[in-house]
Formats: structure tokens, sequence, C-alpha cells
């Protein structure tokens, strides 16, 4: 065992990117659940978006067509789920779920043809300048777009959410939908303009683990990604600032355990691999105090 | 324009229809998808549907039925008392894997001792380990008030990565050349789980989820624990009037889902599948949500359900070697078949009504 092999810089770094995927498919489904609807198919909506990026990534040749393509087959698919959900009223729980199962069969099945190809190189950029600081430079700015693109996510969807009319309908969609609803605000059409973000920040997220955190595509290969996202935006109390910590925190655990297999520690493979999944339940044992918005996976009918 | 209008009971006549609706719509569909994959359409849906019931080697598949299904059927009634009650356990699948393992670590200690002892104690051990393992998301929640679900799920990927170590650890066969993988429990007749009649698929695990069918619609039907989980499913505010204990409910509800899950996982590992492997698991405790929800959470739906779903696993594994069917338009079936179900299911709740304007 030979700890001091872990460069601690190199550590910080790999931990912001190892934090991307989960982020961005957490900050999709945070406002999907203020707006008052609970989507468990986040992992089925990332699974897709990874295969659909993937397969337009080596066809065209472009890692950012690859990103737009995952967006949109996360969008597609979150609007299945949408359409059952606020105009057929099916339960959430058991649609999400559902969800997920099909997302799974679905990128097995497109995925077939992609197994063992290397996905095209998504270039990291240096900031100027700031990419020049010792240490914090190349933790921070020597990161490929994608971590930048994260963040601006988180900071946008805050903007959004506390700062705007639009995020305050739908706040109000979510704490309560009848009150909304009597507002004269469109409950459902606010909730599916979020459920289908929800979906292709879920879909950029899976993208994100086949186009450049593994590069490669393999038959689920999310492995409970889009499900630790769901318990980081209960860790987050629904905050997005808090979803950055939560995601980082994830990532830090994640590359750790990673750089502890690399340096031969003496526990097992699989023990240190358990690590980031029980890690969430600490983190969800510990957090659990968040309130959740009122209206949270409750079915929205506008009797006249 | 099309309105829905609430119905103040869900349609009798659509509760038992909307399965069989939305089986036939997932063929249509299934279908087009099939023929997209440029497979002939009729003949894939005839292989997967039809084939292993009716054709000339339905003898040979027949019995594959029962040894799909009793795995199926067993976790999905453990699902359908929390999935009533409003108890989401979404981790069987780890449930079935520590299952397995319990019982697998009970049958290796005494191998190779005979005695009729062991295969009583593997049920016992995998029960238990299954039982344990659901503890962990029912405490949580009852204490932390912990999600369930996402408690539940994350342990299945700890399972999934406890069992690989077990395989290549603690369990690894000492006469198995370093291979990966635990004494074969099949070939150790005191540990195996063997067919009652030679070439009928019937082995326990069978009779276990035909004893588990009957337990859970006495249990619902008759009995107070029933009543309470419906209700606390329906109405959790009446049901703290009439003194539900949610506490010892979601308790409860975990416990037998974890339990029954455990158990197939040890018929399982005793018997078709006859060791513990890295990724032995394949899927059961996921498959066995659509089999609760198709079965419309009642123990008779769920057992029609779980052979419904056993033919597509049997099917599925005939057209992708006649046809060359990729295994995951299977996965892909199942999951729309869960959608569809719950689209179709609308109309138990609702009525359609075409609305002229203003009322």
């Amino acid at each position: 065992m030979d700890l001091s092999s872990i460069n601690p810089i190199l550590l910080l770094a790999s931990l912001m990117v190892a934090a991307t995927p989960i982020l961005l498919a957490a900050i999709g489904e945070l406002v999907v659940e203020r707006a008052g609807v609970l989507n468990l198919g986040v992992e089925g909506m990332m699974i897709t978006g990874a295969v659909c990026g993937f397969a337009f990534a080596t066809i065209t040749g472009s890692p950012w067509l690859g990103f737009v393509a995952a967006a949109l087959g996360g969008a597609a698919l979150s609007l299945l789920f949408g359409v059952l959900t606020q105009y057929l009223l099916t339960n959430q729980v058991a649609t999400g779920l559902a969800l997920t199962l099909f997302g799974l069969g679905l990128s097995a099945l497109i995925g077939q043809g992609y197994i063992g190809i290397k996905a095209p190189a998504f270039p990291d950029i240096h900031v100027p300048l700031l990419g020049d600081i010792p240490v914090i430079g190349p933790i921070i700015f020597q990161h490929d777009p994608m971590v930048y693109i994260g963040l601006a996510l988180v900071a946008g969807t805050y903007w959004f959410l506390h700062k705007t009319r639009g995020g305050l309908i739908l706040r109000a969609v979510g704490e309560n939908h009848d009150a909304a609803h009597a507002l004269g605000y469109k409950v459902i059409k606010v909730r599916l303009l979020a459920i289908m973000f929800g979906g292709a920040c879920a879909g950029l997220g899976g993208a994100y683990l086949s186009l450049v955190r593994v590069p490669q595509w393999t038959e689920g290969m999310t492995a409970g990604a889009g499900w630790i996202a769901l318990a980081i935006v209960v860790f987050a109390g629904w905050k997005p600032w808090r979803l950055l910590l939560g995601a980082y925190l994830f990532g830090g655990v994640t590359v750790l355990q990673l750089n502890l297999q690399a340096a031969g520690v003496a526990v097992p493979v699989e023990y240190l691999s358990m690590s980031p999944y029980l890690a969430t339940i600490v983190v969800l044992v510990i957090m659990s105090s968040g309130r959740a918005p009122g209206s949270l996976g409750r079915i929205f009918h506008a009797s006249r | 324009m099309l309105m829905l209008e609430k119905r103040s009971n869900p349609s009798r006549g659509w509760t038992y229809a909307s399965p069989i609706v939305a089986v036939i719509l997932t063929m249509i569909l299934g279908g087009i998808v099939f023929a997209i994959l440029g497979k002939p359409p009729l003949e894939t849906i005839r292989t997967i549907f039809f084939d292993p019931l009716f054709s000339e080697f339905a003898w040979f598949y027949r019995p594959q039925l029962l040894i799909k299904g009793a795995p199926l059927v067993l976790i999905a009634i453990g699902l359908s008392f929390g999935f009533r009650a409003g108890v989401w356990n979404i981790g069987a699948e780890g449930q079935y894997i520590m299952g397995a393992l319990g019982a697998a670590a009970v049958g290796l200690a005494f191998y190779p001792t005979d005695s009729w002892i062991v295969f009583p104690l593997m049920i016992i051990a995998g029960t238990l380990s299954g039982i344990l393992w659901a503890m962990i998301p029912a405490v949580l929640r009852v204490k932390f008030k912990t999600n369930e679900i996402l408690v539940s799920l994350m342990l299945v990927y700890v399972a999934e990565r406890f069992a690989a170590s077990m395989a290549l650890g603690a369990m690894r066969n000492p006469d198995g050349m370093g291979f990966p993988g635990s004494r074969n429990l099949s070939q150790y007749p005191s540990a195996a789980n063997l067919e009652i009649f030679a070439g009928s698929g019937m082995h326990w695990g069978v009779v276990a989820a035909f004893i588990a069918v009957i337990f859970a619609y006495v249990t619902l039907s008759r009995h107070i624990l029933g009543f309470q989980v419906r209700l606390a499913g329906q109405s959790p505010r009446a049901a703290a009037f009439a003194g539900v204990n949610p506490a010892r409910l979601i308790l409860i509800c975990l416990g037998i889902s974890g339990g029954l899950a455990g158990m197939a996982g040890m018929f399982e590992v005793a018997g078709p599948l006859g060791q513990v492997n890295v990724g032995f698991n394949v899927g059961y405790g996921f498959t066995a949500i659509i089999v609760a929800f198709l079965g419309r959470l009642h123990p008779v739906g769920i057992l029609l359900a779980g052979g419904l779903m056993a033919l597509t696993y049997i099917g599925g594994e005939i057209a992708q070697s006649n046809l060359g069917l990729p295994s995951a338009a299977i996965q892909l079936l199942q999951g729309m078949l869960l959608f569809i179900l719950l689209m179709v299911d609308v109309l138990a709740n609702y009525r359609i009504r075409f609305a002229a304007g203003e009322k």
C-alpha cells in the first residue's frame, strides 16, 4: 500500500469530474420536484442519454452533437412520463419505475452496435490566466466544458427559481397545485416543461458518463447514478446550492475509493466500490430534514 | 373535447380487463418494434407468447415456466403488501441476493454432511437474510424518516458487490481450480432444491410460491393485517384513526417482502442456479415489480402475471436462438408492458367524457 501515490491536486480535480454527471441529473430532478412531480425514472433517462449521446458522437465525430442528442433523448423519454402522469393521471412512483426499466431495455437495444468502440475525444479547456494559478488552476480551471456547463446550470437554476416570475410560478405549482390552478396558472404545462428540463439534464449527465468519464458504452453503465442523483436532491433539501455540496461529497467518495483501489489498500476492491452507495445512505439518514415541496408526488386533476 | 371524470369507485370491469388490454397492446407495439429491428413481427410474437406453451417442443419449455415463474411470484407477492400500503420496497433484488448468500453460507458450511436438516436450515437462513437486509431501509424509515425507495435501491448495489466478494473469496469453491464461484449446491444432495417429480419443473420454490399466494390471499382478505395494509394505502388518515401503527406496518411490509425475496434467492441458489457467482442475479427482483402491478397487487393476479412474465423470458430465449432477437428487446417489451398497463388503468379510475364547451 502506498498512500503517498495519491496526489491531492489530481484527487480534487477528478472529484469535480466525478461529481458532474450526478450534478447534471440532480439539478434537473430538483426542478422537476420543485414543480411537485416525483420522477423516479432518472436512471432510465440517464442511461438513454448515455447511449444516445455516445451513438451520435461516434456517428458524427462531434461530442457536442452527442450531448445535444443526449439532451433530446432524455427529454423525449421524460415526455412519455409527463404525458402519462399529467394527462393520464398515473401513479408517479410506478410510472417512474416503469421509465427506468423501459430506459434500461431501450438503451441496451440501441447500444448493441456500439460496444467496445471508443468515444471521440472531448478536450479539456485551459481557462486563460486562471488556469495558470498553482494548485487552484489544475483543480478548478482545467476541465472539459461540461463541468462548467453543469455549474452554470446550478447557478441558472438558482436564479430562475428564486429571482424570476417563472420560478415563482413553478414553485407555487409545486407547493400547492390547487391554489396555483385557482390563480389561473397552467399547472400541467408548467409541470410538463419542468419534466422535460429534468429529462434533458439527466440525458446530459448520462452522456457525460459515456463520452467523458468512462468513455465507452457498456450496458447498464450508469450503475445507480440516477438513483444517487435522486438521493442528492433530498440531501440538498431541494436547494440548488446545497446540491453542489452533495454532488461534490459524492464525487469525493467515488474518487477517493478509486484512488485507494489503485494504491492497493488491503481492503478488497468490492468493499471499496460499495462506499459511494453506503455514503449515499449515510447522507440520507443524516440529512432527511429538508421540507419537500407540498404537492410532491400528488396527482393533479382539475375538478370543475 | 375529451375530458376525464373521476369515478367514485374504480370500475370493476376495467380492473379485470385492463391487464388483458395492456398485454394485447404490448403485443401490437412489440410487433412494431420487432419489425423495426428487421424481424418478422407475427412470427416473433408467436415465438414469445405461444411457442413455449403450444409448439411441438412445449414439453421441454413448460417446466421452465414453473422454474422462472416461481421466484417472480414469490417476490411479487411480498412486494404487493408494501405497494398496497404505500411502502415502496424497490430493493427486492438486493434481498434476493442476500437470501441466496445466507442460504449458500449454511449449505456450504455443512458440506459434505449428509443430513435432512440442511435444506430446511437453508430455507430459514435465506429467509432471515432477506428479512435482515430489508430491515435496514425499514428501520431507517421508522427511526429517521429516510426514504425507503432510495435506501433499499442503494442496498442492491451493495449486495451485488458483496456477492462478488463472496464468490471470489470466502465462498469460492476450493476444488474449483481458482475459478470464481462457489461449490455447486445442486450437486450436493442434502442442500439441493430438486424437482419433486422429475422433469416437471416442480421444485420446492414452486411449492413455496403457491403457498405464498394462498397465504397472501387469506391474509389480505380475512386477516386484520390485510385490512390495515389496504386501509393505510387508501387513506393514511383513516388508518391512523383506526389505530393502525404506521411504524409497525412499515416493518411488517418490508419484512414480508424481504423474507419472500430472500426465500426466492435460496431456492434459486440451491436449485436452478446451483452456485453463488459474480453477477448471479438476473433481475428477478426488478421484474417482480412489473409482475406485482400487472397482477393488480392481488395474489391470484400475481400468479397469472408471474406466469406471463416467465413466458416472455422463455419465449425471449427461444426468439433469441431461432430468430436472433436481441435479449434487450425482451427487457424493452417488459418495460413497455408496465407502461401500457399504467396507461390503460386510467380507464378504471376515470370516465372519458366528450365535453362540448361549457357545461
